[in-house]
């Protein structure tokens, strides 16, 4: 078990600075999510957290012990901040067979002799690789090497695991099973997890606080799944966690119009969030868009799909594209059939207003 | 588990500097080496020819580059280089095409017989061509006289024309090997959707495939013209009776003339920066051209390439290929060993002449015993030395980059392109007392020389094998618990090791058979093997000579066939 902290970390790659004063505290024994889109510092934090690079500033802990400081001089080097890791990329070491690869990080720490394969065997079990042993990386497929990665980084740690992006090259049924296997593992042991991923889905299954990275490096939340999903902190998160849609909003009189074609009323009073003096952004998501033909918003339906569960409509309001979903049960309460090329209302539910950014 | 893992931290001193880290010291021992074998005997070069104790002259300079003989000599060398280069490409585009594009049989004897003008040093074949084709006493000029009653011999290797076409036949599989792994290499969809449009077969090859493998042309072409630049041995062995001198072989003589006096030395020093001037700019050349001309069509793997029916052709075609390739491979060799094994030089060559004598005598002779023992030990403490230099610098340049990493990379290839003879003047300026160390005589020298010329093979084949390792499996190591010395045995070492063995190799193979360099440094005890078939041919052994030549022969075979084997049995696993 142990707990991580960051603090004021900046880490550049010669000019370009990638994380720029990021603090972050993990507690000991909850898995913690790291997601953010791709470049945006995810895998570099890792590797500095590990002792693989030097930040430029700031003070790493792992269990209130400083491993990393620019100011008082300490780098704790890799070997010895007793981190498990899965790498993006497995790194499993291809001139050793997958019986040697979980069994390395154990003789490099001095694990009993008699102790060695029992525990190499269990991890392999846990990430049902048993009975591949005696196989070298080169015969196995990318989810398998995976696998070897996973039970590798078991054996290292039973205090801390940092998972990069690990369950990607997996199928949808091996994704499902591995990721319960990490919880369960993770319950058995307490072993603190660090869980790297831009696959949303995955993270809010799995972890229980999740931190939600810009592109530009910057934490721009942190909390549980439901805190992430239902309060995004911005718009970055809003639009990073499942699918989203916006649309330009003014107010008029205390009233708050849609930005586009006559300006149609869309809340009669101001709504908390919203940016008074600003220019603001309404996010809506594609199943909060409800079909009304009372509504004053008029859309055009540009296409619809039918996946088997739900529809799926592409929209055109005011000449900006929108998508709305309609489940089984919306079309149960309105069995009316809605088709590209008709003319509908549109009503917003569960909206979220945010301050238009400048670059969009 | 990892109880001890929060120990004292050792490692703070890396972050104030006080203490190397390995990558440092990696890094700082890179630099020294480079600078000791390599930087230090050019530099010796220029300055021994432009300072005339201690002040800056430039009179010796300008002297040796007036002088007529050796303004002879750089042209018989230009005008050399650029006749081999374009014979040496018209041959090999010819068979490469032959063998990579036609359907003619005997595909792999051929491509076998290819093979042996890379094992052998290009001075045997110019020794067995002088035993053939020299006018007085050639035996092939002889029977010719003889059979058809010339009055003069029809043949005279000891020419312009000679050294030309031994070296040719030494030098065209450059062309050869490129261009027939580029069109093996070459998406067959290309020909066949311009035949498919309605082209020739003939406008085919002229306008989709000839420039296709152009670049590849050009880099073979490129490294004919650059070795037959620098060559030493052929045009030594034919052109010094009928005083015909190239750069090198001028540079030899200047030295070897003075008998060892520092003016000598100067003055071949000199001319040395004149033959690296014209080597440097044949490179120039190489990158103009090699800019100009490069295709991403040509694929990593391997395809089946429609192959073209040669027809009424095809036996002609074989008769010539198979015919010339004996005369420029075969006939040689058993020249050689035929010779090797005559009573005395100048007898026919019928069986009541042979004997096995000579060999006899060359396990008696102390001079051959230690010239084998010799290259076999410069060989493979070459070998070892430079493999682990290699692999070491092709570290530091691929993974650690530190800065000046381009000085790194372009100091460990200079010696590629620079003339053996060249470096061998730059370490007898350097390590026969003038810097405080006195290696002159022994076996060291040589040593440090062929390091310096060999470490690029080693340093290349490690940085090739090197960029295949992601630095992920390093790092995974480290959080696995490994040092960092750890994980460079534990991970990096073993998955680079094959292209250790094979760097190796690539240096053992050629110090072997070494003539250019150690025939300037080689003591009355430090023979090579090289060197001891040359010597003892210039002073009028001939049959003992050739004798020799064929036991290096056999020698060289054994070795190649060694390393196949080896090299084969690590593709099985």
């Amino acid at each position: 078990m142990a707990s991580v902290r960051f603090e004021h970390v900046s880490i550049s790659y010669g000019p370009k600075q990638v994380v720029k004063d990021f603090s972050l505290s993990v507690n000991d024994g909850e898995i913690m999510g790291i997601i953010g889109p791709s470049g945006c510092g995810k895998t570099t934090l890792i590797r500095a957290l590990c002792g693989l690079i030097k930040p430029e500033a700031g003070d790493i802990y792992i269990n209130d012990q400083l491993v990393f400081s620019v100011e008082k001089r300490v780098n704790i080097p890799p070997e010895r901040r007793g981190i498990g890791v899965v790498f993006q990329d497995y790194a499993v070491w291809p001139h050793l067979s997958v019986w040697d690869n979980v069994c390395y990080p154990m003789k490099k720490h001095k694990v009993p002799k008699d102790e060695i394969p029992k525990r190499a065997a269990y991890a392999l079990e846990q990430v049902r690789m048993t009975g591949y042993e005696k196989h070298m990386p080169a015969q196995l497929s990318g989810g398998q090497q995976q696998r070897v990665a996973i039970a590798r980084s078991l054996v290292s740690s039973d205090e801390l695991i940092v998972l990069d992006e690990p369950i990607t090259n997996l199928d949808a049924k091996l994704r499902e099973e591995m990721i319960l296997e990490i919880q369960m593992i993770q319950q058995r042991i307490g072993t603190t997890i660090i869980y790297i991923t831009h696959d949303q889905e995955a993270a809010l299954q799995l972890c229980d606080r999740i931190a939600v990275m810009q592109p530009d490096g910057q934490i721009c939340q942190i909390g549980s799944d439901e805190e992430i999903i239902r309060q995004p902190a911005n718009r970055f998160v809003y639009s990073f966690i499942g699918v989203s849609n916006f649309l330009p909003v003014v107010e008029k009189d205390g009233k708050v119009c849609l930005g586009l074609g006559d300006e149609p009323v869309l809340f009669d009073k101001l709504p908390e969030g919203f940016a008074v003096g600003k220019k603001n952004v309404m996010g809506v998501r594609p199943m909060d868009i409800v079909f009304d033909q009372q509504s004053a918003v008029r859309a055009d339906i540009q296409r619809d799909t039918f996946l088997g569960n739900q529809y799926d409509y592409q929209v055109n309001l005011g000449g900006q594209e929108l998508r709305v979903e309609r489940n089984a049960l919306d079309v149960l309460s309105d069995p009316t059939h809605y088709a590209a090329g008709q003319e509908v209302g549109l009503r917003f539910l569960n909206v979220k207003f945010y301050e238009e950014e400048a670059q969009a | 588990m990892i109880g001890s893992k929060y120990r004292v931290n050792r490692d703070m001193a890396r972050m104030d500097g006080k203490k190397f880290s390995l990558d440092k010291v990696l890094t700082i021992l890179s630099f020294v080496i480079l600078i000791v074998v390599v930087v230090i005997p050019m530099v010796m070069i220029v300055y021994n020819t432009f300072f005339f104790e201690g002040k800056f002259d430039t009179s010796l300079f300008t002297e040796i580059i007036m002088d007529p003989a050796n303004v002879t000599a750089m042209w018989n060398t230009i005008k050399i280089a650029l006749l081999v280069t374009l014979f040496g490409t018209v041959v090999g585009l010819f068979f490469a095409w032959l063998l990579g594009r036609s359907d003619i049989p005997l595909k792999g004897l051929m491509r076998s017989m290819f093979t042996i003008p890379y094992m052998f040093p290009p001075f045997f074949g110019a020794m067995a061509w002088e035993l053939l084709l020299s006018p007085r006493s050639g035996y092939l000029n002889k029977w010719l006289m003889a059979t058809f009653h010339l009055s003069q011999a029809p043949f005279n290797i000891n020419s312009i024309g000679g050294i030309i076409f031994v070296e040719c036949s030494y030098y065209f599989p450059f062309v050869f090997m490129q261009v027939v792994s580029a069109l093996e290499r070459m998406d067959p969809t290309l020909e066949e959707s311009a035949r498919i449009a309605g082209a020739k077969q003939w406008y085919v090859i002229r306008r989709i495939t000839m420039p296709l493998v152009l670049p590849a042309t050009s880099a073979g072409a490129l490294l004919i013209l650059t070795s037959s630049l620098s060559h030493f041995g052929v045009p030594s062995i034919l052109g010094f009776s009928k005083k015909i001198y190239t750069l090198p072989t001028r540079i030899y003589q200047l030295i070897s003339r003075a008998s060892g006096s520092f003016q000598g030395i100067r003055e071949g020093a000199a001319l040395s920066i004149l033959l690296v001037i014209v080597v440097m700019l044949a490179l120039w050349l190489q990158k103009v051209v090699l800019r100009s001309g490069s295709y991403d069509i040509i694929k990593g793997k391997s395809m089946r390439p429609m192959l073209i029916k040669l027809r009424g052709a095809k036996i002609p075609l074989l008769i010539v290929s198979l015919l010339s390739l004996s005369i420029i491979v075969l006939v040689p060799l058993v020249m050689i060993i035929l010779v090797g094994m005559l009573k005395a030089y100048g007898l026919p060559l019928t069986l009541e002449n042979f004997t096995f004598d000579n060999y006899l005598n060359l396990f008696k002779s102390k001079m051959v015993q230690d010239s084998v023992v010799n290259s076999l030990t410069l060989s493979i403490s070459a070998g070892i030395i430079a493999m682990f230099l290699g692999v070491m610098i092709a570290y530091v340049i691929q993974k650690i980059k530190p800065k000046g990493k381009t000085a790194l990379e372009i100091i460990s290839i200079l010696p590629y392109s620079i003339p053996g003879i060249v470096l061998a003047i730059g370490v007898i300026l350097s390590w026969s007392g003038a810097l405080g160390v006195n290696l002159y005589n022994t076996l060291w020298i040589i040593l440090v020389a062929y390091i310096a010329r060999y470490l690029a093979f080693s340093m290349k084949s490690a940085s090739a094998s090197l960029q295949q390792v992601h630095y992920s499996l390093e790092d995974a190591a480290r959080t696995c618990g490994a040092t960092h010395f750890e994980s460079l045995t534990d991970v990096t070492l073993p998955l680079i090791r094959p292209a250790m063995i094979s760097g190796f190799f690539l240096i053992f193979l050629p110090a072997m058979r070494e003539l250019t360099t150690s025939v300037l440094l080689y003591g009355p005890y430090t023979r090579t093997l090289g060197v001891a078939i040359y010597s003892l041919r210039s002073d009028g052994y001939i049959v003992d000579a050739s004798a020799l030549a064929s036991l290096a022969i056999v020698l060289i075979i054994i070795c190649n066939a060694v390393v196949n084997a080896i090299v084969k049995d690590r593709k099985k696993v």
